[in-house]
């Protein structure tokens, strides 16, 4: 920094500039932005092989698949896709698995709004004891309650109906969806509840009119999660269901033919099954860091 | 929120909730601990056992090694995925339209079904049909999963980093996103380094997603089951036998109702005990925040 004392505004003007840029230069040199790049894609090429390879093997033949190795389709085919979506088997896998998630999701979001605004608004005897037995339930191992799940809807005569799945579902959905939905109420200020109340509102009325739309984004959020959550898991829903309500995931299991496992239909399944989730994160992607926060940044 | 209303009317609102989750929570523990002390024969004949089957369980060798795996795995997934989800988090460009592009892309795995995780991976680590596999085989590293421990170990470990480091990245990257600019400009006029803005500006915001994050890493890879299971199976031997797939294996499988119902109690208690631990870091955390604002 040796440089004269600037002896006109023009001058003074010039020399901040250069400081200026000299400034960002150093502080974010083109080098390390590359570097940046660099690293980042590293990672992305990382996320997408496997993914690439799925795809690369649900296009080839079977003869092709188990023949030599290659990098990309040689001959081009569709066959898989169309057997899935001819073969009732295959197909019905996706229309159940769908029909159990958005079931859960209904459920849960329903039972899941008044309690996580009750828990956001009110203390309670015993408010922070069932919070974290809420919780508990979202720790519960899937596998140590497999055995009692089966007997139980199997009493009821749930057994292999999407109610079954959609309600077992709900042991670590709810929870989660109470923990979400409570992070985002709790931004809200408590200002407006009473407003509204001094207004004249009802609470049912306050809470479908004013408050719902206000945590509208939470919601969106939340049904994300009851959606990924419930899309992913396969023990409990494999183990609940026999062959009516028979999920895409334990169809998947079953490729393995006299001649070996299907390798073909199987990664055609394993794509078409990572296609709802790519959709429904196009909805949400400038909420979705919020909402992996928990509503808790 | 100090300022909550005290009315125990809010009772009102959580018994629907309340209602649905007893049903699917407290009606099976209830079952799973009647058959921990009892030694059921058929529908009609069963004995009081008391503490046998914990006893038994807690002395069976190849519960105590799954045990040890499972530690061994959750501890080395997180020692690689925390730091690793930190870092892709400061690399995720923050606006335009590669910052959509990039986080669906990252997100991606975490919508996968797990057990179409296990088989990605299955296909992708095979010798004869998969990159991976016939790759490491080219390179003159005889890679079989089935064959050896250290090559299962390895892949199951890769795909664990792969299916849920976007987690800790994306929580991290909403840590991050909510920092005001203000603190990076004072950083700046100060002449901070890179590594001290890192330390004392965007690690003290990340703490409290990083809980989050450990706690639902920690906890979801206590209870892996789908992914080791379709793409190993278990084994070789039982090299990559987890707790869910011992405790699988011995409810259905075998049906050892009073066994693994005390070994479905004892792994709930630990996985409990650690979340309690996280719960209450996370509760006290929230508390210092509320005192710092109040102050």
């Amino acid at each position: 920094m040796n440089q004269s004392i600037p002896t006109t505004p023009e001058a003074v003007r010039k020399q901040a500039a250069a400081a200026d840029a000299r400034r960002r230069r150093q502080a974010r040199p083109v080098s390390r932005q590359w570097r940046r790049r660099g690293l980042m894609t590293a990672y992305i090429v990382f996320v997408l092989l496997p993914v690439y390879w799925l795809l690369n093997m649900s296009f080839q033949s079977n003869s092709e698949i188990l023949g030599a190795l290659t990098l990309w389709p040689q001959d081009f085919t569709l066959e898989h896709y169309a057997k899935i979506f001819t073969d009732s088997n295959w197909y019905m896998g996706y229309v159940n698995s769908i029909a159990y998630v958005l079931m859960n999701m209904l459920i849960s979001l329903a039972v899941a709004l008044p309690a996580a605004y009750a828990f956001s608004r009110y203390r309670f005897i015993g408010d922070k004891h069932l919070f974290f037995w809420l919780l508990t339930n979202l720790m519960a191992p899937p596998a140590v309650f497999l055995l009692p799940y089966f007997q139980l809807y199997y009493t009821v005569g749930l057994f292999d109906t999407h109610v079954a799945v959609a309600l077992a579902h709900c042991l670590f959905n709810i929870p989660l969806a109470v923990w979400i939905l409570e992070g985002f109420m709790s931004s809200v200020p408590k200002e407006i509840d009473e407003t509204a109340f001094i207004d004249g509102y009802s609470f049912p009325r306050f809470f479908v009119k004013i408050f719902i739309p206000m945590i509208s984004s939470g919601i969106g959020v939340t049904l994300f999660f009851l959606f990924m959550f419930s899309w992913v898991e396969l023990l409990l829903a494999s183990t609940l269901t026999a062959t009516n309500a028979q999920p895409i995931g334990s169809v998947m299991t079953q490729t393995k033919g006299a001649s070996g496992i299907d390798w073909g239909a199987l990664s055609a399944a394993g794509v078409l099954t990572i296609l709802p989730g790519i959709v429904v994160v196009y909805f949400v992607r400038n909420h979705i860091a919020k909402g992996f926060a928990l509503g808790r940044t | 929120m100090n300022n909550k209303i005290y009315s125990n009317r809010a009772w009102w609102l959580i018994l629907p909730m309340l209602l649905l989750v007893a049903f699917s929570a407290i009606i099976p523990l209830m079952t799973v601990v009647n058959y921990s002390v009892q030694d059921v024969f058929d529908a009609n004949t069963r004995f009081f056992t008391g503490v046998e089957w914990f006893q038994e369980t807690l002395n069976n060798p190849a519960l105590q090694a799954a045990l040890v795996r499972q530690f061994a795995f959750s501890l080395t997934v997180l020692a690689i995925e925390v730091p690793l989800g930190i870092g892709i988090a400061l690399l995720m460009p923050k606006k335009g339209w590669q910052a959509s592009a990039i986080l669906i892309l990252v997100t991606m795995p975490l919508l996968i079904p797990w057990n179409v995780v296990g088989s990605i991976w299955q296909i992708f680590t095979r010798g004869d049909i998969g990159l991976m596999g016939w790759g490491l085989r080219e390179l003159g590293y005889g890679y079989n999963i089935t064959r050896s421990a250290v090559d299962a170990w390895g892949t199951i470990i890769l795909m664990d980093v792969w299916h849920w480091t976007p987690l800790i990245a994306l929580l991290c990257y909403s840590g991050l996103r909510s920092i005001p600019d203000a603190y990076y400009q004072a950083a700046r006029i100060d002449r901070a380094s890179r590594w001290a803005v890192f330390r004392y500006i965007q690690l003290p915001k990340l703490t409290n997603v990083l809980v989050i994050g450990i706690l639902l890493r920690f906890m979801h890879s206590f209870m892996i089951y789908a992914e080791p299971f379709v793409l190993t199976g278990g084994g070789p031997g039982n090299s990559t036998t987890f707790l869910s797939q011992s405790l699988t294996t011995m409810a259905i499988g075998q049906q050892d109702l009073g066994p693994s119902a005390a070994f479905s109690l004892i792994y709930f208690l630990i996985i409990l005990l650690v979340c309690w631990v996280f719960y209450t870091a996370i509760m006290n955390l929230q508390k210092d925040k509320q005192l710092d604002k109040g102050a």
